[in-house]
């Protein structure tokens, strides 16, 4: 062990008080121009306040040098935005969309170690603040719905399937089931899937070693570009099969059907609500064949 | 000497990072390498087609695990959720040993996503390495700590970065994995000899090595992961090489990733150095 050169040794009281400080500075959003905002939030130069906690050296103020943090950090999250929500991206358009990130991080800074849920609270954001995403507030937000919808199928957890045999012979008046937890039952006012696939590259999402971009996040990627979708309404299931993410079509009693089931109701019930008049037993069963092949239903989960 | 108990007494060899734009070459081809190295974060979900595609390459290959979020010098609680899915991941890879990061970079259970440089003050020598122990004890495996680049030093600093270093992991008695680009980085960034820093860390501690490229600017170098390795890294890879004895290392390339075959022939320049060590130390007297 070495031993201290300076007087005042700092305590883990300090350490915390500094990290807190140079956290608040790293994560406080930029200007305009991608550079760290030159007052500090009691109006005080930021230099003056840099100064206070980071070594200048001969080419770089202390500014300076905490910028870099203050740059990557947000090139790296509204990276990670470009990667989970290219679709809304391309309907609000690069400054619009760099802007509701900025606001969402604001209040929404990321609480987990993994970057994979960071937007999960983004569709919920845009209903609270519609004037960031206007005057496309509906299509933007069934688009971030839908976006969410995908991370979740991509890798989210999986239950045993119920089968076809597990459901014979059972009465429909108490049978429950629920749909896997990585599914999303969407109803949209826009036909996104037919957009999105337009857009959309394949691409995973992957979190490097120790390494930083010297771009900012428009510098460094292409712009989406796809015709704006008319509206139509659309009732989509955003789920994985075999590991690969699909979106599948289907029709209102459907949807009522699967999203009656997964709230906790019987299937007989669900059957009854799902349609104005009594359905044909075999589209019934069609559908279930279907359903039960595509591992989509489980034992009831409560959620 | 490259096999210890920080490494889980391993001798690899020379390994690559394991990345998305690799997988279809990886399981098509079926290269020979002598280890990927993972990071633990793209795997600790519950399903879908990560954890498919690395059980394919555990079929195949011997996989270390590397993780950039345990932030060991973060003074927030350690988050146990996080931990549990990582025994998981390591149960799974059966790693032999794990690494992660000499840094900070959440507070007040906010994540900034970064590999932050944590002022080199006892306080936090004190409060990393008991959180180095903290997360080994859980799970049970050995645990080597990474330097990283940094472009900010602290006024509060209490001594360097390699006597920081060394004070963490002999308080955690746990190994190093020596990155030397970032060394070479933070030298630049922070005017001071490389040399040094290689010269006064506790060698016998070090279970890997990190290589990879850095981006040069006006001003500071950038660790971008993004080139191939530049000739002063090499010549400082040589030196830690003859310092602390032919080690497993890994090149990194993150960033504008070339081909399969280019990463791991960048990654191959490795073994003249490895060899050179080895067979010096073979010659009879």
């Amino acid at each position: 062990m070495i031993r201290a050169r300076t007087k005042h040794r700092q305590t883990l009281a300090e350490l915390r008080q500094l990290q807190r400080l140079a956290g608040a500075v790293i994560m406080r959003p930029l200007s305009r121009r991608w550079r760290m905002q030159r007052t500090w939030t009691d109006h005080r130069d930021m230099h003056e306040v840099t100064a206070e906690f980071i070594k200048p050296n001969s080419r770089l103020s202390s500014l300076e040098r905490i910028e870099i943090y203050n740059r990557q950090y947000w090139f790296r999250l509204i990276d990670s935005f470009y990667d989970d929500f290219p679709g809304l991206r391309a309907i609000l358009g690069r400054l619009k969309f760099n802007r509701l990130v900025r606001e969402y991080l604001t209040e929404h800074p990321s609480t987990s170690y993994t970057l994979r849920n960071l937007g999960r609270f983004l569709p919920a954001f845009i209903g609270k603040r519609p004037e960031l995403v206007s005057p496309r507030f509906d299509l933007a937000l069934d688009m971030a719905r839908f976006e969410w919808a995908q991370v979740e199928a991509f890798d989210g957890p999986a239950l045993p399937p119920v089968t076809v045999d597990d459901l014979l012979g059972k009465d429909p008046a108490k049978i429950r089931l629920s749909l896997q937890p990585y599914m999303s039952v969407l109803q949209l006012r826009f036909p996104l899937d037919d957009y999105l696939i337009r857009l959309k590259k394949t691409g995973l999402r992957g979190e490097a070693s120790n390494a930083v971009e010297e771009n900012s996040p428009e510098k460094s990627r292409r712009k989406p570009r796809s015709a704006i979708p008319r509206a139509r309404e659309t009732f989509l299931v955003v789920h994985r099969l075999d590991n690969s993410l699909f979106y599948k079509r289907i029709d209102r009693p459907a949807y009522r059907l699967l999203t009656s089931l997964n709230r906790g109701t019987t299937l007989g019930k669900a059957i009854k609500s799902a349609f104005a008049d009594p359905p044909d037993p075999e589209l019934i069963r069609e559908w279930f064949k279907t359903w039960t092949e595509l591992g989509w239903f489980c034992k009831p989960t409560g959620r | 000497m490259p096999a210890n108990r920080f490494n889980g007494f391993t001798e690899l060899g020379i390994g690559i990072g394991l990345r998305i734009p690799h997988y279809r070459h990886i399981l098509s081809k079926k290269p020979t390498v002598d280890w990927f190295e993972i990071i633990s974060e793209n795997y600790m979900c519950d399903a879908g087609r990560p954890l498919e595609v690395l059980d394919d390459i555990l079929e195949q290959y011997q996989v270390i695990q590397h993780g950039v979020a345990l932030y060991f010098g973060s003074t927030d609680p350690i988050d146990r959720e996080q931990l549990k899915r990582l025994k998981a991941l390591v149960q799974r890879t059966k790693t032999p040993f794990l690494s992660d990061h000499l840094c900070w970079g959440s507070v007040d259970g906010t994540y900034t996503h970064d590999l932050l440089p944590t002022p080199y003050t006892f306080a936090s020598a004190k409060n990393t390495a008991k959180r180095i122990r903290e997360v080994r004890d859980y799970l049970e495996i050995p645990l080597i700590v990474e330097n990283v680049s940094s472009y900010a030093e602290f006024h509060a600093s209490e001594m360097t970065e390699w006597e920081f270093l060394t004070e963490v992991v002999e308080r955690a008695d746990c190994g190093i994995l020596l990155d030397v680009n970032n060394i070479y980085v933070s030298s630049k960034n922070h005017d001071f000899d490389p040399y040094e820093y290689l010269n006064n860390i506790p060698h016998e501690r070090v279970g890997q090595m990190h290589i990879a490229g850095h981006t040069k600017y006006e001003k500071y170098i950038l660790d971008t992961h993004d080139h191939p390795v530049l000739d002063p890294v090499w010549k400082m890879y040589a030196h830690a090489i003859r310092k602390c004895g032919p080690t497993s290392t890994l090149l990194e390339w993150d960033a504008n990733i070339p081909s399969f075959e280019e990463v791991h022939r960048e990654a191959l320049k490795a073994r003249k150095f490895l060899n050179a060590v080895t067979e010096t130390a073979v010659q009879p007297a």
